[in-house]
């Protein structure tokens, strides 16, 4: 069986800042990754990052997963476990079962867990809302701009948050036609500066608009023609009002959801809280959960966005260390700099959501 | 339909090899996920529910949602939006539940 100090679990924004962190105290950490590259799901950002310079704004999201990895992978501290998946952890004896290249599987008994594990894709009920051709806006993103490879020729998105919206102005860069983009709420949910540039390039953003069904070409069995319809104030659809939109593909960007099963497994105490996506863990201040040695940091301690996930990220990975020691006379400084970080990201009417799904969440 | 020309990125692909989906010839780059390969040679159908055999295609692309799954060299439930092409696949549609070897 294998031993480290502190095991990372996911390589995206959260679990490399984690490392870092922790690795900069002096603690000894193993991240573990399902792909076989890090940067999570940092290497499909095309768009430029805001907050703070600390967390690389104006600095596009796939560099900041280059720069983050590089340092990682020359830390002399950090292990590095690509293409292995944490499958399991045993709460009685806390080990993790890692699947790991050709299929083996190891062993690995950590002091101390980071769950950086990001969140998934939630759906949309609707007529055929399975057909091929219907993607999460996020897998659209992967395929274009991680693969190079377009989804189709006419797009519909469903949500106008941040996703929505990047990945439609993504799809016009990679020369993909985006009809619309719909949102069941009656106003737009993402920052106004996404909204302005698809705007600029002429694509129409429905409010108060949902999707009734979807159709499949009879020759493919994929998708070939979608209808949408309006909602009144009441969000109950309004006979009459619907528009066909002949795309063959549709993008569902209607929020994330935390990827918990690991702390489910380890007993952390959950709670199901709407603003943050999802089921996510208890926790304190020091990202630490109900299970003493088991932190969380970025999208499964509740969804939010990558410049929040590193911060979190970066304070479990300083705690985790703390706890078994490590100080090399900075911890304090550092943590009360990432607090206020944090706090300076969530402020503003933008982070009202975020405050009030962590108010029922962090003791 | 792959992307030639991007404004921002370039795309770094591995060497092209042959592979083959239900019997027909195709052509991919090693290394690419599968379904990114079918994606650009136009197939979009990738399997079928176990019940109502209704047509499916990817949902989330890494590996999460299991919408994906496809019999590659004999091995079903293979998810083939993070199942790396390489020379040769023998790629199809998977019928039912696959069987364990």
């Amino acid at each position: 069986m294998r031993k480290t100090e502190i095991a990372v679990i996911g390589g995206g924004p959260a679990g490399l800042m984690a490392a870092l962190a922790a690795a900069e105290m002096g603690a000894n950490v193993t991240l573990i990754d399902r792909n076989s590259r890090l940067g999570g799901q940092l290497v499909k950002q095309t768009h430029m990052f805001f907050g703070s310079e600390k967390e690389y704004a104006s600095v596009r999201g796939i560099d900041i997963g280059k720069i983050l990895a590089s340092e990682v992978m020359k830390n002399p501290k950090i292990t590095t476990m690509l293409d292995s998946t944490v499958i399991g952890y045993y709460p009685d004896d806390g080990v993790l079962g890692v699947e790991i290249e050709e299929k083996k599987f190891v062993k690995i008994k950590p002091e101390k867990v980071i769950v950086a594990t990001g969140a998934s894709e939630k759906f949309l009920p609707f007529k055929n809302n399975d057909l091929p051709g219907i993607y999460g806006a996020g897998a659209v993103q992967t395929l274009m701009n991680e693969h190079g490879v377009v989804p189709g020729k006419n797009v519909l998105m469903v949500g106008a948050g941040n996703i929505g919206l990047i990945v439609s102005y993504q799809l016009m860069q990679a020369g993909v036609n985006v009809k619309a983009i719909i949102d069941a709420a009656p106003k737009i949910g993402g920052y106004l500066v996404h909204a302005s540039k698809v705007a600029r390039l002429g694509i129409p953003i429905l409010t108060s608009h949902t999707v009734k069904a979807a159709y499949a070409d009879q020759l493919t069995g994929a998708l070939e023609r979608a209808v949408i319809w309006q909602l009144d104030e009441k969000w109950q659809p309004i006979p009459g009002t619907e528009k066909v939109l002949q795309v063959d593909v549709m993008c569902i960007s209607v929020g994330l959801s935390p990827l918990a099963e690991i702390l489910w497994q380890a007993g952390c105490k959950m709670k199901y809280v709407p603003q943050l996506g999802g089921h996510v863990a208890l926790r304190n201040e020091n990202m630490e959960t109900s299970v003493p040695g088991i932190y969380v940091a970025g999208d499964v301690a509740g969804v939010e966005e990558a410049s929040s996930a590193m911060i979190e990220g970066r304070l479990a990975g300083l705690n985790a260390a703390k706890s078994l020691g490590y100080d090399n006379g900075t911890y304090a400084e550092k943590r009360e700099e990432a607090l206020k970080q944090l706090e300076s990201l969530r402020s503003g009417p933008v982070g009202e959501k975020i405050r009030q799904g962590l108010a029922q969440l962090v003791s | 339909m792959r992307i030639v020309n991007h404004p921002i990125l370039t795309f770094e692909k591995g060497r092209e090899v042959e592979f083959t989906f239900n019997n027909k010839k195709m052509k991919g780059y090693e290394g690419e996920p599968i379904a990114a390969a079918l994606h650009a040679n136009g197939v979009r159908v990738l399997s079928h529910s176990k019940n109502l055999h209704r047509n499916r295609g990817f949902y989330c692309a890494i590996g999460n949602c299991s919408s994906c799954l496809m019999t590659v060299n004999g091995e079903p439930n293979v998810r083939v939006c993070t199942e790396k092409l390489m020379e040769g696949m023998v790629i199809e549609t998977q019928n039912g539940r696959g069987d364990l070897k």
